[in-house]
């Protein structure tokens, strides 16, 4: 079964709310609670990616048995240097971002540390898409 | 399935059905069935905030009363740590213990200093590298059960020492057994809130609290002012205050602990962020989070009596200037190892729909199309807190679709369009 949340450029209010959800429908579901951590800090950093660095996109929950997927697709600009973007430490977060206690260029490490499997697609000036999953 | 204890209930006959508490409680535990409200034992984390919003005091807390102090011999008062705050700046620690003696106590335990004695532990821990960061307390048990519910990952934060009221009971039984052996003496709690009744009764961590009952501060206030108000040659000797007496308040926990990297939340709502934020790992080069169910601390207790405010600038008067007890002598007389609780916390895992993984999708399905169905305005005439949660307990057959009144309502109009 698939949720969508669409994550809004720039909207700190909202910014958590398909993190916040992804935890909520795990929880129903009966997860166990160590995948649930894992797949919330994945959702969560996905999300906040797009909304700090991106024009908006949305998050993909998809829940089988034995497999959850998390899809994070946004409108671009995309990534210039994958492999340097996928470093710890590496941001490109902006001052204004940084004093919010974003952009320790940790999100996208984070992601992949938490993954079982971890797939990132990205062109400059086009799109970012981000496939993770998680066996269950 | 494990058995739930729990000190808050509810006074049927005084319930009207008004559905307020049910609106307010944070983990959604009240549903309201044939006009009363009913409380789910499993969610229930008895944090008091339907205590405290119940328009008509249907909600009450149950404690035992002066009258089970005939029990034991010898019969010791702990009061809160909030508890000398409730009365008037005029009215001294030393007046509110006499005045507690006079109304049949042979004893005071004073936990203040003890929650010294585990804020020094605290300190350590904090710099203890095994020690998972950000440490929660369990001072406040509601948030305990919080977590067990919420936050099981959390689980592992929580330290592994025991509450002040618990050590201080425990190490008083050990040192008057002499005196009053077991069974002789009674510890009575004089308590602020139904979670730490509820700890006594049922305590996590422990397989047996040191506590024999529990009074309401509520309860005992108004006799003690009686007391306090026809009595003015009381200042025999003064009791000491200990800084230790800050744990009533927001904040008390991280200065006695000497933690500089602490965040301090109160209400129940804004902790339940901070832990989602800890869950998420976005607190680190946090310390400590200082946790309260009440607002401003154990002072907003929901069976306290006075303005959580000006108790808290009463603790803030009386503990200003203090200093810290002597790190030697905690060293000395009490044990780390002593002071750790027997039992590991568990999670609660019961908010699931379905142990079955595809069951539990089905189920979700079925909530999600009847969620689209309900007019979506969580109006709680169905005696659900959401539309959702009406859709929830229809899918686990704990609700039916007509208690709706909206989807009755469309039924009634289809029907007389036929
Ligand atoms: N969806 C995206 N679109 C465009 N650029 C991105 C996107 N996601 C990440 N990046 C780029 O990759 C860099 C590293 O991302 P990462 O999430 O690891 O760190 P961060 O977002 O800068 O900081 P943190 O996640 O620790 O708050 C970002 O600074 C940004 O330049
Ligand atoms: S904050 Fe204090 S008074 Fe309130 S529930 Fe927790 S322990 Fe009880
Ligand atoms: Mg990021």
């Amino acid at each position: 079964m698939r949720f969508e949340y669409t994550v809004t450029t720039q909207n700190f209010t909202t910014a958590g709310e398909a993190s916040s959800n992804t935890k909520k429908t795990l929880k129903l579901l009966g997860i166990d609670s160590k995948i649930i951590r894992k797949a919330s800090i994945m959702a969560y950093e996905a999300e906040m990616n797009i909304a700090i660095h991106s024009e908006g996109g949305k998050i993909l929950l998809d829940i089988e048995p034995g497999l959850i997927t998390i899809t994070a697709l946004d409108q671009g600009p995309g990534i210039e240097n994958i492999d340097l973007a996928m470093k710890e430490g590496y941001s490109t977060a902006p001052h204004e971002i940084r004093e919010m206690g974003f952009g320790a260029g940790m999100g996208l490490p984070n992601m992949r540390r938490c993954a079982d499997t971890f797939d990132i697609t990205s062109n400059p000036g086009g799109k970012t898409c981000v496939v993770m999953t998680l066996t269950i | 399935m494990a058995d739930y204890y729990h000190s808050v209930i509810l006074m049927e006959e005084k319930c009207t059905g008004c559905t307020v508490c049910m609106q307010n409680c944070p983990t959604q535990a009240i549903r309201v069935i044939d006009g009363k409200a009913h409380i789910t034992p499993e969610k229930c984390i008895d944090c008091g905030v339907c205590i405290r919003v119940c328009p008509y005091g249907a909600k009450s807390a149950v404690t035992d009363t002066l009258k089970d102090l005939e029990a034991y011999d010898f019969k010791v008062a702990m009061p809160s740590m909030s508890f000398y705050s409730q009365f008037p700046g005029n009215f001294s620690k030393t007046k509110v213990d006499n005045a507690l003696k006079t109304l049949g106590f042979d004893a005071i335990i004073d936990q203040s200093y003890y929650a010294e004695v585990i804020a020094y532990h605290l300190g350590n821990l904090s710099e203890d590298p095994f020690q998972e960061k950000p440490m929660i307390s369990t001072y406040c048990p509601a948030i305990t059960r919080l977590i067990q519910l919420k936050n099981p990952e959390l689980i592992k934060n929580i330290i592994p020492i025991e509450t002040p009221m618990e050590v201080a009971a425990r190490l008083y039984k050990e040192n008057s057994a002499a005196a009053h052996p077991e069974g002789s003496i009674g510890i009575f709690y004089i308590s602020q809130c139904p979670a730490k009744i509820t700890s006594i009764k049922k305590p996590l961590g422990l397989k047996k609290s040191s506590l024999d009952g529990a009074l309401s501060t509520q309860s005992l206030y108004p006799l003690l002012m009686q007391i306090l108000s026809h009595r003015e040659d009381y200042d025999q000797h003064v009791t000491p205050v200990y800084l230790g007496e800050s744990w009533s308040i927001l904040g008390g926990q991280s200065l006695t602990s000497e933690i500089e990297a602490s965040i301090k939340v109160d209400g129940i709502d804004e902790v339940a962020k901070i832990l989602d934020m800890a869950e998420l790992g976005k607190l680190s080069g946090i310390q400590f989070i200082e946790t309260y169910a009440c607002i401003g601390g154990c002072v907003g207790g929901p069976l306290n009596v006075e303005n959580p405010f000006i108790a808290r600038y009463r603790v803030e008067s009386r503990t200003r200037g203090l200093s810290p007890i002597d790190t030697g002598e905690i060293e000395d007389n009490f044990d780390f190892n002593a002071l750790l609780w027997d039992l590991e916390i568990e999670p609660l895992d019961i908010l699931g729909l379905d142990k079955d993984l595809t069951v539990a999708m089905e189920k979700m399905t079925r909530i999600d199309r009847l969620v689209a169905e309900l007019p979506g305005i969580d109006c709680g005439a169905c005696g659900c807190p959401s539309c959702r949660s009406l859709a929830e307990d229809i899918v686990q057959k704990k609700a039916s679709l007509s208690d709706c009144v909206f989807q009755k309502l469309q039924g009634g109009r289809r029907n007389e369009s036929l």
